[in-house]
């Protein structure tokens, strides 16, 4: 049997905050066991991962990529702004933020 | 803003005792940023040193740099830290525009180095110092955040401020967090071990070469956390956590504040709230910052494009051996070496000068030239600027000068002072100062014999007591002479030539 995976419609509700998604109350009654299916599915292939399959965050087994400390060529600052929506004083322009930092 | 009440220090130790947890961030000072190949010069003009991968464009890709694993690993061995054999990267995730990937690439429950220690050496007031076993949790690998603008604002902070303006040239520097367990038992020290222990750690980085570690442009912020206790209770109390607290002094200061703070609410019934705080280094005091995320809101999860870190033992051996010597071992080696008591010592590394006085030793002065001109002259002028002495523009190479100048007789200590204003004014080397300033001594005997031969004229009464041997009255004729020649003499040769027309 697969691990039971439910996720609750008020555990939907913060992570939509914490993602900043404006969810309204007929959403959430929608999404939330929607997501709960989608969970299970996933859940499902607890099933078939004996203990021989460690669990891994990455699908090829390799260690230790690193780079050289050498410096390359980035961009220009006016290729950096090119897709800003508004620039000011060569920065990028962002409405007044709420909550603070980290 | 609303005052806070405050209990004093004294009535915050008689009811509780103090816990302190310190997250020191050390930017390190590689020549390009952690995940990609940008520069990390410190003051480019805004947004660049940037490019598709620190500014989270869809579709770039990170690259770890080699040499800030060996730092952070460097660092780890440096504090006595076990080094994981095996540990990944994790994604931070939150909404804030100083990243612009929505997340800060860290490391979560898997630190490159864990389970480590620092003795430190903790002055005491009347006494002598004492050693203070602060064990460390954990250092890790993260990346530095951009820098926000706030416009429109009063204060340039975020409250009020109509909108923001980011530069990411600091986005993705090289940043190794370093967090302590819990500091307790330290009572009414509390403050002094929280300030020694960070001004040790800078030490330790600064002789590790992996960060130029200055506080004042924030290549080391030190983050403050503090709870209280009942006294005698155990366990510990809520905390708050005082972000970015930029000198010795106000790491310090923000502690002994944070415990006046919570005593005052802890006593009147109130509880203290989980959350962040500000330090206002002018006015020494702290105010609200948000409330602290739990760490599950952040939603950490092992970093996708990126390949685990797995340091072999050989390669975590090979770093090993090149670890500088232990700082409070040095110290002591260098006390013995330079004859400095024991308060000299104190003052020389209480005033941040201890790095600075052994590199202008090394530069060829005496150990007590180099502590005088540090601990007089350049740490009242640090002072007087409210910079820290390290920041000063004044390397040890040109206090050793200066002192040499001083020994060969081309100018005197007064005059040397006048070269310091001119470094600090950025007028050039030592010598050039001296040559533009005419700073030079006079020690030609024709300009000081008739100087010295106006001085007797003018000072019977005293040429006749040296004539009669009493050769310590040759100092008002000094004087006398000096004056004449605007304090550009060489007093030594003026004593001499004064008793050889004497004799």
């Amino acid at each position: 049997m697969p691990a039971r995976a439910e996720i609750s419609r008020d555990e939907v509700a913060h992570l939509a905050e914490l993602a900043r998604i404006d969810l309204s109350d007929a959403e959430l009654d929608h999404l939330a066991p929607q997501l709960s299916v989608i969970l299970e599915s996933v859940a499902s292939i607890t099933a078939v991962a004996g203990d021989d399959v460690p669990p891994t965050s990455h699908p090829i087994p390799m260690t230790n990529v690193f780079r050289d400390d050498v410096v390359r060529p980035g961009l220009t600052a006016e290729e950096a702004l090119s897709g800003a929506p508004a620039v000011e004083e060569q920065r990028f322009s962002v409405p007044r933020i709420l909550g603070d930092e980290q | 803003m609303s005052t806070t009440e405050l209990k004093t220090f004294e009535e915050a130790l008689e009811s509780f005792d103090p816990a302190m947890g310190l997250e020191v961030h050390v930017e390190l000072s590689t020549l390009t940023k952690m995940f990609c190949g940008c520069p990390t010069e410190f003051g480019a003009e805004p947004n660049t040193q940037v490019c598709p991968t620190c500014l989270g464009l869809p579709g770039a890709m990170p690259a770890v740099n080699a040499k800030a694993v060996e730092a952070a690993i460097r660092i780890g061995l440096a504090l006595n830290c076990e080094i994981a054999e095996w540990c990944r990267f994790a994604r931070k995730n939150y909404f804030y525009p100083d990243m612009p990937k929505n997340f800060q690439t860290s490391q979560y429950d898997e630190p490159i180095a864990f389970e480590g220690y620092m003795d430190v050496t903790v002055p005491v007031e009347g006494g002598e110092d004492e050693i203070v076993r602060v064990a460390i949790e954990r250092a890790h690998m993260e990346e530095d955040t951009g820098k926000s603008l706030h416009v429109g604002g009063a204060t340039g902070r975020i409250h009020g401020a109509d909108h923001s303006l980011v530069d990411y040239n600091r986005a993705g520097i090289p940043l190794i967090e370093i967090v302590t367990k819990p500091i307790t038992g330290m009572g009414e020290k509390a403050p002094a071990v929280a300030r020694a222990y960070v001004a040790q750690l800078r030490e330790l980085i600064i002789a590790l070469g992996v960060s130029d570690a200055r506080m004042d442009q924030g290549s080391i912020r030190a983050d403050v956390n503090l709870s209280l206790a009942p006294k005698g209770a155990g366990g510990l109390g809520t905390r708050s956590e005082t972000k970015n607290v930029n000198s010795l002094r106000s790491v310090e200061r923000a502690v002994r504040y944070e415990m006046q703070r919570h005593a005052a609410l802890l006593s009147s019934g109130g509880s203290v709230l989980q959350e962040t705080r500000h330090w206002h280094e002018d006015t020494g005091i702290t105010t609200s910052g948000r409330e602290k995320s739990d760490a599950e809101d952040y939603r950490y999860f092992p970093e996708p494009d990126l390949v685990p870190v797995a340091p072999s033992r050989e390669w975590v051996e090979e770093l090993r051996a090149t670890l500088p010597e232990n700082p409070t071992v040095k110290r002591a080696r260098l006390q013995a070496e330079w004859g400095f008591s024991d308060l000299e010592m104190r003052d020389t590394v209480g005033a941040g000068a201890f790095g600075l006085v052994e590199q202008t030793i090394a530069a060829g002065a005496t150990p007590t030239a180099a502590r005088k001109w540090w601990l007089s002259e350049l740490a009242r002028r640090a002072n007087e600027a409210g910079v820290e002495i390290t920041a000063l523009a004044v390397t040890p190479a040109e206090v050793a000068a200066v002192q040499g100048l001083v020994d060969a007789g081309t100018i005197n200590d007064k005059m040397a002072r006048q070269v310091f204003d001119g470094l600090l004014a950025g007028e050039g080397t030592p010598e050039e100062i001296v040559a533009s300033r005419g700073l030079a001594l006079v020690s030609d005997d024709g300009a000081l014999g008739a100087a010295v031969d106006n001085a007797i004229a003018a000072n019977p009464d005293v040429a006749q007591k040296i004539r009669d041997g009493k050769v310590a009255a040759a100092g008002a004729l000094i004087g006398s002479v000096m004056k004449e020649m605007r304090g550009q003499a060489d007093a030594g040769r003026v004593r001499e030539l004064i008793l050889e027309k004497l004799a």
